[in-house]
């Protein structure tokens, strides 16, 4: 059975992807996102493949894709549930807080005027963060109440509506790293440490990883959080609190790892495969 | 295989290009993207949109 690779760039992750495939022989079609059209009335040349493996980088494409694709019946990595509720940090929260999963404390607002408040309550300073956004773009530290009410009225005014959705995260004294841990399936298969002198520790933002034990308390909280957002293969931020100890940050859907393959000794690529080519088989079922 | 940066025309020599992948200009620094592996040929990367990431 054939699987399809659905993709916007062809970045260092998809061509470990794609050498890992063409490494087992597996047939596999590259179908790039900007020239994909999808006929609602014809599934039929979708649901000739076993699964389609998601890698877009525009998370409006790839929710899109993803849930023409899982309402037609065709099994993906991962699914439209997964993208949905990663893809915006608020959701990903409130699964998390329903299941009981440790997490940061978060306030959400729809007024400036009420974000202010949210952010006084929870006490400076804060985080200011998009619901939708990612590689840290447009996060804010805010660290008094003159530079609250700056940023606050200059999303209002600059930003689309989206932007207007005020999501208030308390802000964590992380000892100069967090953690991301990667989860496939029921296994956090391997974790590093981002370590940046800046608040903002994402690798794209120039965090420097190194290698973190999976302890079993590490991998019961990332397996915990990657259940409540759907499962499938995620990967998982994590800070820790030096009260509370570990708390899950955010959850990704579409994850990086060219920095993690060495640092973690883990094949990351061939795992993902391994669970891609589950599903294909039937034996993993996501929809 | 050799092509011209689109931005600076310094000419890039990649030894196995494959259509869709981005690769820097090692001049001038520009993001390109491989539109095209045989004869290789580059364009502008799109830039970085709001909802890009993973």
């Amino acid at each position: 059975m054939k699987l399809a690779v659905l993709y916007s760039r062809v970045r260092a992750e998809e061509k470990l992807l794609f050498d890992a495939l063409d490494a087992r022989g597996v047939a596999y079609d590259k179908i790039d996102d900007r020239e994909v059209i999808f006929d609602l009335l014809n599934p039929n040349p979708w649901r000739e493949y076993g699964v389609v493996l998601e890698r877009c980088i525009n998370h409006s494409r790839a929710l899109n894709a993803l849930k023409i694709l899982n309402d037609w019946g065709v099994p993906t990595v991962n699914t439209a549930y997964v993208a949905d509720i990663c893809g915006s940090k608020l959701l990903t929260s409130t699964a998390l807080v329903r299941d009981g999963v440790p997490t940061t404390r978060i306030k959400v607002a729809f007024t400036p005027e009420s974000a202010l408040q949210a952010i006084e309550e929870l006490g400076y300073p804060v985080i200011l963060k998009p619901a939708v956004g990612s590689w840290g773009r447009l996060l804010s530290k805010v660290n008094d109440r003159e530079a609250a009410e700056a940023i606050l009225e200059h999303k209002e005014t600059l930003g689309s509506y989206h932007h207007s959705i005020f999501y208030i995260q308390e802000y964590i004294r992380k000892p100069g790293r967090d953690i991301r841990a990667f989860v496939i399936g029921d296994e956090t298969v391997g974790a590093i440490y981002r370590d940046s002198p800046h608040w903002i520790t994402n690798t794209a933002r120039g965090g420097k990883a190194s290698g973190c034990p999976v302890t079993p308390e590490l991998n019961k909280i990332c397996v915990a959080a990657a259940k409540s957002v759907g499962g499938g293969i995620v990967g998982v931020d994590l800070l820790e609190d030096p009260e509370r100890g570990l708390l899950i940050n955010e959850v990704n859907y579409t994850i990086e790892f060219r920095n993690s393959i060495t640092t973690t000794g883990v094949d990351i690529p061939q795992r993902i495969l391994d669970y891609v080519l589950a599903v294909a088989r039937g034996e993993i079922k996501v929809i | 295989m050799s092509a011209h940066c689109p931005e600076c025309e310094a000419e890039i020599t990649l030894a196995k290009p494959m259509r869709g992948e981005i690769v820097v200009c090692p001049d001038c620094g520009v993001e390109l993207e491989v539109t095209s592996e045989s004869p290789l040929a580059f364009d502008l990367a799109p830039e970085e949109e709001e909802d890009w990431g993973e």
